[in-house]
């Protein structure tokens, strides 16, 4: 990203956004104190939420559910319509940003292709469980959550972990009950996140609609060729991690290189953190080693969803030649076409573009690290650097180039660094997210490691003998 | 409501539950902060198939210690202070959580300075007042079975809510 293209993003409001995000807002907060008890202003929000989508194919379903749950008659259905209609709102403003931050990038992305949905079997008591207690939260609403609303969802959660084919419903509602367990009672946090917990509820209610939910990634293809890492995004919760690869695809059959993404997720523990996280993808160490080495991966067959995501199969890829991400990303990524975005996928929290950022000036004021690029100033998330890896603000703010994704939230661009080449004292350093990915090489951080002991085995020893009695 | 606040209300990717501190597990593999109890699960010294269920109650301070099978702690009769078992609970989950946080919730006052586990179990003074260890032990197992569940490389789009945030440094 050069500072035209950082000047091109940052140009003035995109128009639409902010009237979109207020309509949300208004949702947002009817949901804090609860549909049940919908005051006059918190029930014309529903209905100017309803109003918004008036000329779509909610329109009409979308005024009836906002009436009836104005009227105190709070059906499924109306919930379910609703969190369609705020989810729709959503995917207008993230394809509005989207267009911009491509424009600004001159990226080219690939269009939207439906691609048939694998009917797959669904368990439908599961989801009808899900269902129920995202009614009773909306009823209650944040404000109104208490333990015992919270644990009812408990059983559910561990069924929906069990089934491989529901584990984005299981580990989003596992990671929205745990931050409500630790909120209670919330009738007297100071400040709720509402637009954070009405995403959840209601990425969550569309997930759970009967049926397999239409718009989910599909296998599009299956590809082969040489894999050059970008960096690597790291997604954690109390009983979740998830690393995701952004690299570059250079397909054998000589077509277009691609942006590509592979992700590994496994379920964890709360007391397991920082470099230990690795340990629990070591079933990937072709994956993992060309993190931790800087080397490309020759891959042969391996599934592509109509995402851009690639299903990872270990066995499928080999080790290549050494590749270092920043040569990647000053030859190949400039051309490289970005993937469509599904239909459900669609919310500005996903959006995470993979760039190069160099000749800016950095600056640390407080915590807050910004680039300086040609006159404007890029805010950089330096909160977001995960534990697992040898990133900190101070390398950021020492930093000459840097490897990031570029997001949105709350209403502002901001680079979250993947890799960054810095100059300390004196003597230029490269650091990557992944660079422990097959143990930390920090010797500070192996000796706090050693004296910590191994959590994750600690825990499968006591599993081991305590779980199969 | 100031600006700052409401900003924060306005974000979608923002951390909610305070980060848990890396601690040794060996000792104490489970120690949370639930049910109105700070309760955990410590691993026996001497045998290594024998687990402890140990808690503190909020509020009362009434702490309790047995046996995942219900044997009540023999180092714990009636009238005594907490046991090992109940010391080495605090002392751990002060260093998961720190020990504002734990004594909040147990609502403990506790001296400018207090720092430890000793600290916190000094700052009480309850009464034994056996709590079932059936349901602790239950959660602790329902714990473990994370690390049962496959992983997956099925991407989760969701977890995009939940990125990983670096330790408060």
């Amino acid at each position: 990203m050069l500072a035209v293209n950082l000047s091109e993003l940052l140009d003035g409001p995109i128009p639409g956004v902010e009237e979109a995000l207020d309509l949300i807002a208004g949702f947002d907060d009817a949901l804090v104190h609860g549909l049940g008890r919908l005051g006059e202003d918190r029930a014309a929000a529903l209905s100017a939420l309803a109003g918004a989508l008036a000329a779509g194919p909610l329109g009409v379903r979308a005024g009836e559910a906002a009436e009836k749950i104005a009227a105190g008659s709070v059906a499924a259905e109306h919930l379910s319509v609703l969190a369609g209609g705020r989810a729709a709102l959503f995917g207008a403003v993230h394809d509005a940003l989207l267009d911009r931050l491509d424009a600004a990038l001159g990226r080219t992305r690939a269009p939207w292709e439906a691609s048939p949905s694998a009917d797959s079997p669904v368990a439908d008591n599961l989801l009808a469980g899900c269902r129920s207690w995202l009614h009773e939260l909306a009823i209650a609403g944040w404000r109104g959550v208490d333990h015992d609303l919270v644990s009812a969802a408990d059983q559910t959660i561990e069924a929906l972990l069990a089934a491989p084919d529901l584990r984005r419903t299981a580990v989003l509602l596992d990671g929205l009950a745990a931050e409500l367990r630790a909120s209670c009672p919330t009738a007297t946090m100071e400040r709720l996140p509402a637009r954070r917990w009405a995403d959840l509820w209601a990425r969550a209610l569309l997930l759970s609609q009967p049926g397999a939910p239409a718009g989910t990634p599909q296998p599009a293809a299956t590809v082969s060729g040489r894999l050059l890492v970008l960096g690597v995004d790291v997604h954690e919760h109390g009983t979740a991690v998830q690393i995701q690869v952004h690299a570059v695809l250079e397909p054998a059959d000589g077509g277009t290189a691609r942006l590509v993404r592979a992700s590994v997720a496994a379920p964890k523990v709360d007391t397991i953190v920082g470099p230990a996280l690795w340990r629990l993808l070591q079933w990937h160490p072709v994956l993992l080693g060309a993190l931790a080495e800087h080397r490309g991966l020759n891959i042969t067959d391996l599934p592509l969803l109509d995402s851009g995501d690639l299903v990872w199969h270990d066995d499928h890829a080999e080790a290549g030649e050494p590749a270092d991400p920043f040569a990647t990303a000053r030859v190949l990524l400039g051309g490289a076409l970005a993937p469509a975005v599904p239909p459900l996928d669609r919310h500005p929290v996903r959006i995470s573009e993979p760039v190069l950022v160099e000749g800016y000036t950095a600056t640390a004021d407080g915590g807050a690290v910004t680039f300086d690029l040609g006159g404007r100033s890029l805010a950089v998330d330096v909160e977001r650097l995960p534990t697992c890896g040898p990133l900190t603000p101070e390398l950021v703010a020492a930093s000459t180039a840097c490897i990031g994704l570029v997001r949105w939230d709350g209403g502002g661009w901001a680079l979250q660094p993947l890799a960054v080449q810095a100059t300390v004292k004196r003597k230029p350093v490269t650091a990557h997210n992944g660079d422990w990915a097959l143990g930390p090489t920090d010797p500070k951080v192996v000796k706090a490691e050693a004296k910590a002991g191994d959590s994750v085995a600690v825990l499968r020893e006591r599993a081991g003998r305590l779980l199969r009695r | 409501m100031n600006a700052e606040s409401s900003a924060w209300e306005r974000r979608s990717a923002v951390r909610v539950v305070p980060p848990v501190r890396p601690r040794k597990l060996a000792k104490v593999p489970f120690v949370e902060l639930a049910d109105g109890r700070l309760q955990g699960v410590v691993s026996s010294g001497s045998d290594i198939e024998r687990v402890y269920v140990s808690s503190f109650t909020a509020g009362t301070h009434s702490y309790s210690c047995s046996t995942n099978n219900n044997r009540p702690c023999g180092a714990l009769p009636s009238g005594s202070s907490p046991c090992k078992h109940l010391h080495a609970l605090a002392a751990e989950a002060v260093l998961q959580y720190g020990v504002d946080r734990v004594a909040r919730y147990l609502r403990v006052d506790l001296d400018d300075g207090a720092s430890s586990g000793a600290d916190l179990v000094g700052g009480m003074n309850g009464q034994v007042e056996r709590a079932p260890a059936a349901t602790v032990f239950s959660r602790f197992l329902r714990h473990l079975n994370y690390l049962e569940i496959p992983d997956t490389t099925t991407p989760i789009p969701e977890m995009h809510w939940f990125p990983a945030l670096g330790a408060v440094r």
